[in-house]
């Protein structure tokens, strides 16, 4: 049997030039024990069908569910110092670095893109927890400048996933010192006047919860995530005390009101698309925006349309999706005041 | 008498038969021999001293660094300020008193004043929660950083701390954020501020009130992502190994000031600053004057993106 998966089955696959099936067909959920299929929980997003327990996912496949059409560019992360203190622990770091790129196919812990999301153009920062538990060394920390600089240029939104275990220890004190350098990423990004979302994912802890990951305009928790500064082993040893039930997960920093809200993973792109669209004053979706743009065709321009208050406009348009759908040719609800 | 560290163990010997000679002169009897034996022993405890303090191991500076005997935050307070003013609570939950926090006079000059006090008996260590502070704690900086702000005060920080506390309700009330507003707001403000990290700088716990235009250290002093002993456990299943993993993470004055992310060494007495405090003060005074002098005239504008300019450039020319 391991002759035949450890040797022969690769073997076979790559005389095939075939993409190597999953080992595990099926897979088991942690929460319920249920065995599920593999390429069902994929094509879910990786959160498990039935029982709704959101597994991790990778940086690339996060940004193939969450843009249109799964289209967007990656930004090439910026030139760093590769260990700069030449570090080692059991292993040396510079190893280590080759190991977590040669699995994960990344240069590091982050992955910058840009894409359209429900037509907007956005910006996203994504974690990838494969790689060095998505720690943040000075790579993650330029990669996740850069991120902010896009959209900063772009005059666009921000979205950022975060799933970290905090600092990279490899890199001591310079690892710290990314705690304020994103900050001040995040600092120029709002006084641009863009918006900042952050979806914290399973795990968001340390040194990243600890600055970019909770100054969001606005934060959106994934279900049953991870998010805190100390770790719960840590906590324990501390206090030697049991830990509440649910201490540090989504819904428990949602009741302590350290988020706004708790969306599953399948929800998130509707979620964050019609929150930018308000925070940027955008109309109401494109399948409305078509109807509205051909009304106003019809009408002239925006300015001959008799709109009795813009503000009354606005809230029309943002609050009342599916009413509108119907290009109503007389009683246009006009698009709220250009942005 | 101090407390003397591992290390300073030929010290502790060598001066522990200094005192009890001394106290046989006290007493006339053979008063002669002893003063000559007094004072060769005082020449070897000083030699012991200085070879052991001539080359600390990173590891050796974290014991300095957390000396009981070391002077905290309230006794730079003292010496260095006037008419400190200590404000209390971060006006949502509590008053957090491992964090002081005030208005004070510096030379005569008014300014803001934020540091983090360990306390130096049971009793006082607990009620300052050994230096550890809560949400609370941050978010009290927050506030006086706020006022120095609206008022054109400049800010001092004194930092030392082994991090924030890592607790229910700590957590509960979001420790992460209240560490990163207290960031943000250190990058945000118009007014000098100038820190110093006096014993332990110990992660987002200190970077919080450390991100500063100028940063000082103190010469024993450490300041890291993680404790060693924290960073041992996890990078190598073994607390035992802290000492490898103080030298590999680069924690102390020197190392810092090589890879820039501080500006200036204030050099401690021989066997570090709890021997001499007034000579340690004198010395802080010194470069905190230079600091500030320095950092004096400048526009609000022009502190803030000096300040976030020095933070964008760590580690880019590496």
């Amino acid at each position: 049997m391991n002759w035949i998966t450890n040797y022969v089955r690769p073997r076979l696959n790559s005389m095939l030039g075939r993409r190597e099936t999953p080992e595990n067909l099926w897979i088991k959920c942690p929460e319920t024990g249920e065995m599920v299929f593999h390429a069902d929980v994929e094509e879910n997003q990786w959160v498990i069908p039935v029982s709704g327990h959101h597994m991790k996912i990778a940086a690339r496949q996060r940004l193939t569910h969450f843009y249109d059409g799964g289209a967007f560019q990656e930004i090439a992360n910026p030139e760093v110092a590769q260990d700069p203190l030449r570090f080692r622990d059991q292993k040396k770091y510079s190893d280590r670095l080759r190991e977590n790129r040669l699995k994960t196919g990344l240069e590091d812990s982050i992955i910058n893109a840009t894409g359209k999301l429900e037509g907007m153009e956005i910006v996203t920062t994504v974690h990838d927890f494969t790689f060095m538990g998505g720690s943040l060394g000075m790579a993650a920390g330029e990669a996740i400048i850069r991120g902010f600089e896009t959209a900063i240029e772009k005059k666009c939104p921000m979205v950022l996933f975060a799933a970290s275990g905090g600092a990279r220890m490899q890199e001591g004190i310079l690892s710290l010192m990314q705690l304020p350098r994103t900050t001040v990423a995040v600092e120029m990004l709002k006084e641009a006047g863009l918006p900042y979302i952050v979806v914290l994912t399973n795990p968001t802890t340390g040194g990243v919860s600890a600055s970019y990951a909770m100054l969001g305009d606005i934060h959106i928790a994934e279900p049953g995530a991870v998010i805190g500064f100390a770790g719960a082993r840590v906590i324990e040893q501390t206090i030697r005390e049991k830990l509440p039930e649910g201490f540090q997960r989504s819904e428990y920093l949602l009741d302590h009101g350290m988020v706004d809200m708790v969306v599953p993973r399948t929800e998130l792109r509707a979620t964050i698309a019609r929150l930018l669209r308000i925070l940027t004053k955008q109309d109401v979706p494109a399948t409305e925006t078509v109807g509205q743009a051909a009304v106003m065709d019809e009408t002239g321009s925006v300015d001959t349309v008799p709109v009795a208050d813009p503000e009354d406009a606005a809230v029309t348009t943002g609050a009342v999706e599916t009413e509108i759908l119907e290009p109503a040719e007389a009683t246009p609800q006009k698009p709220s005041p250009s942005f | 008498m101090y407390s003397y560290l591992e290390f300073e163990k030929p010290i502790a010997d060598l001066e522990g038969q200094i005192l009890e000679l001394k106290k046989l002169a006290e007493s006339g009897e053979g008063a002669v021999d002893v003063a000559e034996e007094i004072a060769r022993l005082e020449k070897r405890s000083h030699e012991a001293l200085v070879e052991a303090y001539r080359k600390l191991t990173p590891w050796q500076k974290a014991m300095v660094a957390r000396h009981p005997d070391r002077p905290h935050c309230i006794d730079y307070v003292d010496a260095l300020f006037t008419e400190f003013t200590p404000l209390a609570g971060d006006r949502n939950f509590a008053e957090d008193h491992a964090v002081m926090a005030g208005f004070a006079r510096y030379h005569g000059q008014p300014v803001a004043v934020i540091g983090q006090e360990k306390g130096n008996d049971t009793k006082s260590r607990l009620k300052h929660n050994f230096g550890m502070a809560r949400p609370e704690g941050y978010r009290k900086a927050v506030r006086i950083m706020e006022l120095a702000d609206r008022f054109g005060l400049p800010v001092i920080t004194l930092v030392d701390t082994a991090g924030a506390y890592p607790g229910i309700g700590a957590e509960e009330r979001g420790q992460a954020e209240a560490i990163a507003r207290s960031t943000e707001k250190c990058l945000n403000l118009r007014v000098p501020l100038v820190s110093v990290i006096i014993g332990e700088g110990g992660s987002g716990g200190a970077i919080a009130i450390a991100t500063a235009n100028t940063v000082l250290m103190l010469e024993h002093a450490i300041y890291s992502v993680i404790s060693p002993e924290a960073g041992a456990s996890i990078l190598w299943r073994d607390a035992a190994r802290a000492k490898d993993v103080a030298t590999a993470m680069k924690i102390t004055a020197q190392d810092l000031l090589e890879l820039k992310i501080i500006d200036a060494i204030i050099s401690e007495p021989l066997g570090g600053a709890h021997r001499d405090v007034s000579a340690v003060m004198a010395e802080t005074d010194r470069h905190l004057t230079k600091a500030m002098a320095a950092l004096d005239g400048r526009d609000g504008d022009t502190l803030r993106r000096q300040r976030r300019e020095k933070f964008l450039a760590i580690g880019r020319n590496l």
